[in-house]
């Protein structure tokens, strides 16, 4: 196990490595000289000179590109002239605010989707579930920014319940803390949790005509932990793949959020240093999410081994068989 | 206390789907003694399977649903009991094996989880106790170094040994009634043997009554004191042990007689197998349901069902012409034969 774990830490070098390589040619190839557009319009041309010297743009593109490897190798991120801070700074101010929307988004997906999809499973073809059905179909073919535009239609502006845009501060006290997390909360977890509902659902119809579970109501136990307990546990490692799947793209689906609703988190961050052509603030950024996505997937393949015992993970070049 | 553990009285279960009634019992009445074993026989699809998991309540509904009938267990209708008090009875006054060791325990869990389960559920003891009296089930059922045992998890248990936990599991809390739905099947011949031999020793032991689902008479004639014939739903006959052994009545219980394999069977020697199949359960029967593939019938076969008639004390048949007054005689059995192949 120790071993499987180092070898997939090692693997992540190379994604890392790719992905750095992408989104530097990406930025490169941005219309525009970054410099004039950091500075403005008003800006002289030798401002403009001056700057692009000072970012090294004025160097070929590889020598660009391995003082930017080689600063990331050595932990080094650099400054960001625009936002005038350390990037690492930058990263430790705003990531915690996407990290309190995505959990609040996961926990409303994992508390709504999956007893969602234990019931549904359980009343097969009743009522509940062709609801449940339709319900969930229409959630994972949602659009994020349509509903987070209805949402702030609906609930901000016709109702004036939640506000529209913005995090609430600790400061005003916990209610005005979650009055602004709830809308963004629920627009971000609309997908993962109707992925979830149809995910438990469908592993649960598997795992409930099995012969274990007969076994598990034949000693007496309570319906509730014959589900929730013998069935459930078998009916986890479809539903932990998804939840592997889901916080990956989540990171995608907060930017949107963050953007509709002025969330301060990476996900808004990025989307201006984008306007300001930041460069060195995009790439990093990208380079810090897709960190975040191999580090998440890790814990998911580790997870596997907790709730099924059958796993064998084999050292080396991942995977789990 | 009355000795009398178990009576069954005309249950009925049926399975709806849409419009579709299935009857897969019809009628089935039987008593068990403490200390007594019963063999329901009859092939597949009779009935068996349906009858043992009424007893405990764990039909699937929907779509089963006992439509009919007493299950009397120390006097008590279970039929009558709640939900909390049937959830009592399971797997510690009733408990029940399943055909297919590899299916019926829980992959996640660890085997010594499993069996701790129900003991921490029907009794109270603390988490030491129960671990200390899991090992002792372990050992009981001859698993080898029962403290290792404990902590691995069923696939790293070969069939017969995941059996063998199976019964650890049904008797950890010594219950007065095991329901056994062929527990051998599954398994290879010499492990059947093996496992056949624990459950007479065990049930020696625990004072036990076993329910023994099988197709195979010889099992029922080691190990059981009565006999239940099942076939499409219905009982056709019942008796001791010995009466059905030795006097056999039902042209069914003939055929299935004949069809079996038996020790001391020659390599030319026929085997004999009922031919047809068994009646559609959908469908309204009229008259004997074994009446189609029965070679004694008469027009009265077709048209009224037989009443069960105790022909002898303790030998109820189900059949026209085995009455008290009235014998068929059996055939040779020399229709529908086919050489048994030896390989
Ligand atoms: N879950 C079910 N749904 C519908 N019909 C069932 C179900 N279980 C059993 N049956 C019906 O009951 C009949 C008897 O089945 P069973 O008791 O399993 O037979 P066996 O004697 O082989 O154990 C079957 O032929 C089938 O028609
Ligand atoms: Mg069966």
């Amino acid at each position: 196990m120790g071993k499987y774990i180092l070898g997939r830490i090692l693997n992540m070098i190379p994604t890392l490595l790719i992905v750095a390589v992408i989104i530097f040619l990406i930025t490169r190839m941005l219309p525009g000289n970054p410099a004039a557009v950091m500075l403005g319009p008003q800006a002289s041309a030798e401002e403009i000179e001056v700057l692009t010297e000072k970012l090294g743009l004025n160097e070929p593109l590889y020598i660009q590109f391995f003082d930017y490897i080689g600063n990331l190798l050595q932990g080094n991120l650099g400054n960001s002239l625009t936002y005038n801070m350390p990037i690492i700074d930058l990263i430790m101010e705003r990531f915690p605010n996407t990290v309190i929307l995505a959990v609040s988004a996961l926990l409303i997906a994992i508390l709504v989707g999956v007893p969602a999809g234990i019931i549904a499973a359980r009343k097969q073809n009743s009522i509940f579930d062709y609801a449940f059905t339709t319900f969930s179909l229409m959630g994972v073919s949602m659009p994020i920014f349509w509903l987070g535009i209805m949402l702030v239609l609906f609930f901000s502006v016709n109702l004036g319940w939640f506000p529209a845009t913005g995090m609430g501060s600790m400061d005003e006290g916990i209610g005005d803390f979650i009055s602004h997390l709830i809308l963004p909360s629920i627009a971000l977890a609309t997908i993962p949790t109707a992925q979830f509902a149809r995910i438990t659902r469908s592993s649960m119809l598997e795992v409930i005509s099995q012969d274990y579970v007969k076994t598990a109501r034949s000693k007496g136990l309570h319906e509730f932990f014959v589900i929730c307990k013998h069935a459930f546990k078998n009916a986890l490692t479809p539903l932990l793949t998804v939840l592997g799947l889901q916080i990956s793209s989540m990171l995608g689906g907060a930017v949107l959020t963050e953007t509709i609703f002025s969330w301060p988190g990476i996900g808004l961050l990025i989307i201006d240093a984008i306007g300001k052509r930041d460069f060195v603030v995009v790439q990093n950024m990208v380079i810090f999410i897709a960190l975040i996505y191999v580090v998440v997937n890790l814990l998911v393949d580790i997870s596997y081994k907790l709730v099924n015992p059958r796993i064998k993970y084999s050292s080396g070049k991942g995977g789990t068989k | 206390m009355s000795n009398e553990l178990l009576k069954v009285e005309n249950l009925e279960v049926q399975f709806k789907s849409g419009s579709t009634v299935t009857k897969a019992v019809n009628g089935v009445s039987f008593t068990l003694n403490r200390k007594e074993n019963i063999g329901i026989v009859g092939e597949s699809g009779s009935g068996k399977s349906v009858t043992a998991t009424s007893l405990l309540r764990l039909i699937p509904s929907p779509p089963g649903h006992i439509s009919g009938g007493k299950i009397l267990f120390e006097g008590k209708d279970l039929l009558t009991l709640s939900d909390k008090e049937m959830r009592d009875i399971r797997g510690n006054d009733i408990s029940m094996i399943f055909q297919d060791p590899l299916t019926s325990l829980n992959p996640v869990f660890t085997v010594g989880d499993q069996i701790m389960e129900s003991i921490k559920l029907h009794q109270k003891v603390s988490k030491k106790e129960a671990k200390q009296k899991a090992i002792q089930m372990l050992q009981l059922v001859g698993i080898p170094a029962p403290e290792k045992r404990l902590n691995m998890y069923p696939h790293e248990f070969s069939g017969g040994m995941r059996q063998r936990v199976m019964i650890a599991i049904a008797l950890s809390c010594n219950p007065k009634l095991l329901i056994a739905d062929e527990p051998t099947t599954a398994l290879d011949v010499t492990v059947q043997a093996q496992i056949l031999e624990l459950m007479k020793k065990l049930q020696d032991e625990f004072n036990t009554s076993i329910i023994m689902i099988t197709h195979d008479l010889g099992v029922v004639w080691e190990i059981c004191h009565k006999v239940l014939v099942m076939y499409a739903g219905n009982v056709i006959e019942y008796g001791t042990v010995e009466e059905i052994h030795d006097h056999p009545m039902h042209p069914y219980t003939w055929g299935l007689l004949d069809s079996q394999i038996t020790e001391n069977i020659e390599d030319h020697e026929m085997l004999t197998t009922i031919p047809g199949s068994p009646p559609d359960l959908r469908q309204e029967i009229k008259g004997c349901p074994f009446a189609p593939r029965c070679s004694y019938t008469q027009d009265i076969c077709f048209s009224k069902a037989p009443e069960m008639v105790e022909v002898k004390e303790k030998h109820f048949v189900a059949c026209h012409f085995q009455t008290k007054e009235n014998r068929l005689n059996r055939k040779e059995r020399s229709t529908h034969v086919r050489a048994v192949v030896k390989s």
